[in-house]
């Protein structure tokens, strides 16, 4: 059986544009695989400018702000930048409260995002 | 009104009972408040699941919620060891930051008007003041 995707990605020249596929991301199991998706985009694709548009999504678990800790790390070993963008009132008030706004570049809509490479 | 739910150390279960209560409560609050209460449990489930219970689906994760007209209550109880909440490190520490794991009971202390625990960690009761 295929691996259902979780991620899908457009590349606007250089920068690759994820949008999440699901409106809740919480099941292990899915982080898991979003995570894995999102490392292949940097380990075996070599994309260094990588914009997550948090459009689709509604509500996220502690365990999948983990998965993007471990991807924006990556990103940074290789000197990219990664950018998340279009996040809800909600999602973003997570983000303030554990102080990852701080870690992450955050912006409001995907256009902004990709000016800010 | 009340209802229980006994469920064995498994997070596709605890997924199930997270929309038993979302759907319970959902009339009571606003978006924002049932958001809070939404993320409240799913975190409180997962850290009896993983943390307590250690994923042994010999043991199971009890689940008490309580709806007044002040009030939701949710008790989450699981046969693990127990802890200290003190125990847990400031996920906000500079030097925490960019540890991947580590924030839910931050979430959880945010979004609920009480948070204790009983029973040496084990039972965290979790509530949310409706707004008058």
């Amino acid at each position: 059986m295929s691996k259902p995707r979780r991620l899908e990605v457009e590349d606007s020249g250089d920068i690759s544009v994820v949008n999440f596929v699901d409106k809740k991301i919480l099941d292990e199991q899915n982080i898991q695989m979003i995570g894995d998706d999102l490392f292949r985009l940097v380990d075996e694709l070599g994309r260094r400018k990588i914009i997550l548009n948090f459009g689709n999504v509604e509500f996220l678990s502690s365990a999948a702000l983990g998965k993007l800790i471990t991807m924006n790390r990556k990103v940074q070993a290789v000197r990219g930048k990664l950018i998340l963008c279009n996040i809800t009132k909600e999602i973003r008030e997570v983000f303030e409260i554990t102080k990852l706004d701080k870690l992450f570049t955050i912006t409001g809509d995907e256009q902004s995002a990709l000016q800010a490479f | 009104m009340g209802q229980q739910f006994v469920i064995p150390s498994d997070l596709e279960d605890a997924r199930r009972v997270q929309e038993e209560i979302e759907s319970a409560v959902k009339p009571f609050f606003t978006e924002g408040d049932a958001f809070a209460v939404k993320m409240a449990v799913e975190e409180s489930l997962v850290n009896a699941i993983k943390h307590g219970n250690q994923m042994d689906r010999a043991k199971s994760v009890r689940v008490q919620l309580d709806i007044s007209p002040e009030a939701v209550a949710v008790h989450i109880t699981d046969e693990g060891p127990g802890f200290n909440p003190d125990d847990v490190p400031d996920p906000t520490a500079p030097e925490n930051l960019e540890r991947p794991c580590g924030r839910g009971l931050l979430l959880i202390r945010y979004y609920m008007s009480d948070v204790s625990f009983r029973n040496s960690g084990r039972t965290i009761v979790l509530t949310k003041n409706r707004k008058k």
